[in-house]
Formats: structure tokens, sequence, C-alpha cells
């Protein structure tokens, strides 16, 4: 075996060790919120989420395409003017409202991009935390090929 | 161990822009396979990225994320040489952990 190799070995080897054995402090993970993402409409999500029901805003921004070419990988983001602690993705028609939950610890920007699939044309709400309380801004998303495996 | 993340790091006027591609299938627990039984659910459930033992961002995912996930998010307060730590877990408890170095 060539050193380069042993060598990528050795440390993958090594970070392994140290992962597995609680070496790497993986920063504490929030519990994962199985009653979110088990809600099938809005008011069950936030209700799971806490902070109730959002209040339309235009301080918050979807960027996402008005037709998604393939439901399996539509890029969906936030942005917004408001001092944000959390955001969410919910997809209206998908089996399981929402898509993604995330925290922004102090310093971070009020900003996220990701993808999601969609299982059919819905309204995409794309939810901000602020202050304890819920904005949102949601657009249609036409999607001609679902992408949840229908 | 499931596959590595790439990470993607850059600096710019004091802000980090980072990307992370995972490597996962995001099985929603949907599909069905070629018998017709469903093929259960598996995907990534918890994010974390730190800088300098700091956390700087968290995710939860749910199974409508997309197959190999792809993340941006941006924050303030590192330099370049800085080394920004992604960890992930999966609904089976599989976890990855990997650094990319700010540019």
């Amino acid at each position: 075996m060539n050193s380069k190799r042993r060598k990528v070995l050795q440390f993958t080897a090594l970070v392994s060790f140290m992962a597995g054995s609680g070496l790497l402090s993986e920063a504490d993970a929030a519990e994962w919120n199985k009653a979110a993402f088990a809600a099938k409409s809005m008011d069950d999500v936030m209700k799971a989420l806490g902070g109730g029901l959002p209040e339309k805003s235009d301080a918050v921004t979807l960027k996402a395409p008005d037709i998604a070419e393939n439901g399996a990988v539509v890029p969906v983001g936030i942005t917004t003017t408001l001092k944000a602690t959390n955001m969410a993705i919910l997809i209206e028609k998908n089996p399981y409202m929402l898509a993604g939950y995330f925290d922004l610890p102090d310093g971070t920007e009020p900003f996220v991009t990701t993808r999601v699939k969609m299982g059919q044309t819905s309204n995409v709400y794309a939810l901000v935390k602020a202050d304890g309380k819920w904005f949102s801004a949601f657009k249609e998303i036409k999607v001609t090929l679902g992408g949840c495996g229908g | 161990m499931a596959d590595p993340m790439r990470i993607r790091a850059t600096e710019k006027d004091g802000e980090i822009d980072v990307k992370v591609l995972m490597k996962h299938d995001m099985e929603s627990g949907q599909r069905k396979d070629a018998a017709g039984a469903i093929i259960p659910a598996w995907h990534i459930t918890n994010l974390v990225a730190t800088v300098n033992g700091k956390q700087v961002f968290a995710a939860q995912f749910g199974p409508a994320i997309s197959k190999d996930p792809f993340l941006n998010f941006k924050f303030k307060g590192a330099a370049k040489g800085d080394e920004v730590i992604v960890s992930w877990e999966d609904t089976k408890g599989d976890k990855r952990t990997d650094k990319g170095k700010i540019s």
C-alpha cells in the first residue's frame, strides 16, 4: 500500500475511533421532533414546534422555483430581515408537512437553502421564528414529476 | 460508516458561507419495492455544525429532504483556517462527522 493511502486510512481510523468513543465533541443536537415530522396539517406542525401559528409577513422571503422540473429535488431557500432564531420549510400537500427545521444561533445569518421532495404541486411555506413568534411567506410550486415515489 | 460529506466554507468580509453536500439515500418511507412492500423510511434526522467549539447551525430533517442532502448557511465570527465540523445522525443511529477548513 502506498504511504499516502496508508496516511489517509490511518487518519480515517483515528477520526472514526475518536468519533465513536465520544472524544470528538459532537455538539448536542436537539432531540428530533418526532411529533412535528409526523404532523399532517400546519396546525399540528405548529403545535409540535411551539410558538403559535405563523403570521404572513413581507419580511420573510421564500426563494424557490415556480415550476419544479424534478419533484425529488426542489431547491428552497429562506431569507428574512427579521432577527431569526429558527426557520422551517412546510410543504402543504406532502404526506407530512414539515420538511426541515433549522436552529440559527447568535451570529448565524438568517439564511438557509436546501433541497426538498414534493409529491405534487403544492403551496410551500417558509417559516421564520423571531422573538418567539413565527412569521411566514408562501408560494405555489408546480410539480410535473412527483418526488415522493409515486 | 456512511460516505463522507463535502464541506465547502469560504470567508468574505467577515461572513462565512458554508455549503454541505451529504451522501444519504434519504428514503422517505413512501416508496414501494418491486413486490409492492413499502421501503422503510431511512433518513438523516439531526445535523449540527460547530466552529471553534461553538454551534453555528443545527437542523432537523424529515423524510422530505432530498436524497444526498444539500445545505447552505452563513455565519459570522470565524476566520480563514478555522474548521467547520459537521455531524449528522440518521434514523438507524448511523452517524457521520466531517470537517472543512474555511478558505
